[in-house]
């Protein structure tokens, strides 16, 4: 049977509670919804600096079910997968096997400051789910430039007439290479997708890997409504493909409609300034890396 | 059971008698070797936890933080630019209140690169919450370690123990390795309950809730915190103690937090931490035979500073002469500043001289010591805050060279 075939299972339960910090629009809380439907209480959060960990305590701690504060830990910036391997031989020392161990960290978390730790995570298989909640900048500090920004994008470290002029790092094909069990890249505008890919990583072992696209409404420039709609169009305009690599095999869940990548740039007022000229030089990059995608659906990765 | 071993060997029995359940580490000289024992002890089946192979001293650190988080005993070891790798993580795990035990060996930093001893590093992670413990001999390192994990289990605080590159590190003394039936009578396991709800968790027996969330739009919290920690002072020192006559009870050695060596009448105490107390008993033994009033106080606890007990070793002396191994540049030796706040303040004036001696790996010897004793003697006062205690002799060349105070 393969994944795909298992029947998703999660509760109707809610495990993050209004008032919670997160900006109004935030992709970030529609993750942690879907993603604590298919875990469920018994989790342990580990989270870096960023918008997610002190947007869950303040103004009053958000991630409760049935009264009971959910697991967290905030750790230090680059940290996150460091703690959780920790909390996790502990946990395994102690005779508690069930608890996921989860680190819930940014793209600056991850891809930056944090990435010899995810590597060296990953190397060791650590027994950990690792979640990167990615909205392509330090967007809890007011949207400077990381190493997930996108070539093109105005943040407060690139301004204009001088956006970022560098490739987003690839984290997908750096965490496929450590040859882990499970990575998958997730979206908040295909719940069904989203859950049975945390199902998928809850029900393998070792080092799993999520990356989640989670638009951002201050940083991306976009009206609060839209964070779902941005979400959907980044997966159907290719630019944000829907996959998840179990083994050596690398399988595209959700089939893009290959719609221009100017529908997806074109809400979103970081990129307001973009000549058509640079448009067609993103849709040429976004062609070619789907290409190479394609090419290793059909090969594997390993 | 009687061995001839190294520090960084004697660190590993002390770890593997501990029985920590998770024990990570990263190799840097000269403290590579204490890894590598308890690796050897892992692939033996003599160590139950779990040993890993981490790919910094940040994650050295932060993963025995995680783990004690989770509630286990935990072991690592570090060096000088480890120590300072470390140095973010130090702070979270004294302000989380977590147990945590890690050996250093004492190494300075870089630039210019040097291996070998220098008390800098960990000196230089005196405000972040953690206990110190500075050692003089290989047997003291290996009873320092199981002390370490009673007094910071009991007191809930992060403890290092210290002990010289080189001189301990490197080098071989026979130590009495202690049968795992006393070590255990000696330190019970560690098994907290714990209950952890978003952002606080709390050890549900005797110790205090630990913080690993935030205190941000409370700073009355976050100050009741560091209020706390800062009173934990007397009840550190005091467990210290208790613990150390404890351990004298079952294993007939001990090492108070400040010792105070043939001080009964002495006019001259000479104060020293490390692996130089030993070079200076030797002297203050000759110094006596020659019906000379010296005296020595060891330094083995730093922090939290035991004044009380500083005061009571140092106070009302004619002379107080502190050596060691450290310079906080552009002003004066850090053991030299702190016992002369301890001793200064609300008390009557003492005289302290402070020699900075031994950076880097120099030798601090008897005839260093020696002439350090004579100068404190012949000065009515110091007339510096910092004497060169063994500067390699060099050209005069200018006017502050002129007027510094140097012992060759």
């Amino acid at each position: 049977m393969t994944t795909t075939e298992i029947p998703l299972r999660y509760t109707k339960e809610e495990y993050i509670q209004p008032p919670h910090g997160f900006c109004v629009g935030c992709s970030i809380p529609i993750a942690l919804r879907w993603f604590l439907k298919v875990t469920g209480e018994k989790v342990i959060l580990l989270m870096p600096p960023g918008c997610a960990s002190p947007s869950v305590l303040f103004p009053k701690p958000s991630l409760i079910h049935q009264g009971k504060r959910i697991k967290m830990v905030a750790t230090p910036f680059g940290s996150a997968a460091i703690f959780a391997g920790g909390v996790k031989s502990a946990l395994v020392a102690r005779g508690d096997t069930e608890t996921q161990v989860v680190a819930w960290a940014g793209d600056g978390a991850t891809l930056d400051i944090g990435l010899a730790a995810v590597s060296a995570a990953a190397e060791r298989n650590e027994g950990i789910i690792y979640v990167c909640y990615d909205n392509e900048a330090y967007q809890n500090t007011g949207n400077q430039r990381s190493s997930a920004t996108p070539w093109g994008v105005r943040t407060t470290t690139n301004p204009l007439p001088k956006p970022k002029m560098e490739y987003k790092k690839d984290i997908m094909s750096i965490i496929i290479a450590h040859r882990i069990p499970y990575a998958a890249t997730l979206s908040t505008a295909y719940p069904d997708d989203f859950m049975r890919k945390v199902q998928n990583a809850k029900r393998s072992s070792g080092f799993r890997f999520l990356h989640i696209l989670t638009p951002c409404v201050t940083g991306w420039q976009f009206p609060l409504e839209l964070g779902v709609k941005i979400s959907r169009l980044a997966v159907q305009t290719k630019v944000f493909p829907l996959f998840e690599a179990e083994g050596d095999a690398i399988t595209i869940t959700k089939e893009p409609k290959g719609l221009p990548v100017e529908e997806y740039i074109r809400v979103q007022g970081r990129y307001r300034h973009l000549t058509k000229e640079q448009v067609d030089m993103i849709q040429n990059e976004v062609d070619k890396r789907w290409n190479q995608l394609q090419y290793l659906v059909r090969y594997g990765s390993k | 059971m009687i061995k001839v071993i190294t520090g960084n060997e004697a660190a590993a029995y002390g770890a593997l008698l501990s029985r920590p359940a998770v024990v990570c580490a990263y190799p840097i000289t000269p403290q590579s070797r204490i890894p590598e024992q308890i690796s050897e002890f892992h692939a033996q089946g003599l160590l139950k936890g779990k040993f890993i192979n981490v790919e910094s001293e940040m994650a050295a650190l932060g993963y025995v933080t995680g783990a004690s988080v989770g509630g286990v005993r935990v072991f690592t070891a570090t060096s000088s630019q480890g120590l300072a790798w470390m140095h973010e993580g130090l702070h979270w795990a004294a302000g989380a209140r977590l147990p945590i035990v890690m050996a250093n060996v004492n190494r300075p930093f870089g630039a210019p690169w040097n291996l070998t001893c220098d008390q800098i590093d960990s000196l230089a992670q005196r405000d972040t919450g953690w206990m110190q413990f500075y050692c003089e001999s290989n047997q003291e390192i290996l009873d320092t370690v199981i002390q370490a994990y009673r007094i910071a289990e009991q007191v809930s605080l992060p403890a290092m123990v210290c002990l010289d590159g080189v001189y301990l590190s490197y080098l071989s003394e026979s130590v009495d390795i202690p049968d795992q039936t006393k070590v255990d009578e000696y330190l019970p396991p560690y098994d907290p309950q714990f209950e952890i709800t978003g952002g606080t968790w709390k050890l549900l027996d005797v110790h205090p809730p630990i913080k690993g969330g935030y205190d941000l739009f409370s700073p009355a919290g976050f100050m009741g915190d560091r209020y706390e920690l800062h009173k934990l002072e007397s009840r550190c020192v005091e467990t210290a103690v208790e613990a150390d006559k404890e351990f004298y009870e079952l294993f007939g050695r001990s090492y108070p937090p400040v010792e105070e060596y043939k001080c009964d009448d002495a006019d001259l105490v000479v104060v020293c931490s490390g692996s130089a107390v030993g070079t200076c008993r030797q002297v203050i033994n000759s110094l006596r035979d020659k019906g000379w009033k010296v005296g020595l106080v060891k330094m083995k606890m730093f922090r939290p500073f035991p004044k009380e007990l500083v005061r009571k070793a140092l106070s009302g002396r004619k002379k107080v002469a502190v050596i060691e191994r450290d310079l906080s540049p552009g002003q004066c030796g850090i053991f030299f500043q702190e016992i002369k706040w301890a001793l200064n303040i609300n008390h009557k004036f003492t005289p302290i001289y402070g020699f900075v001696s031994g950076l880097g790996g120099a030798d601090i010897t008897a005839t260093l010591v020696e002439k350090a004793i004579l100068y404190a003697m012949e000065k009515e006062l110091p007339e510096q805050e910092v004497i060169w205690l063994g500067l390699e002799e060099k050209k005069i060349s200018d006017d502050y060279d002129r007027n510094t105070i140097k012992i060759y």
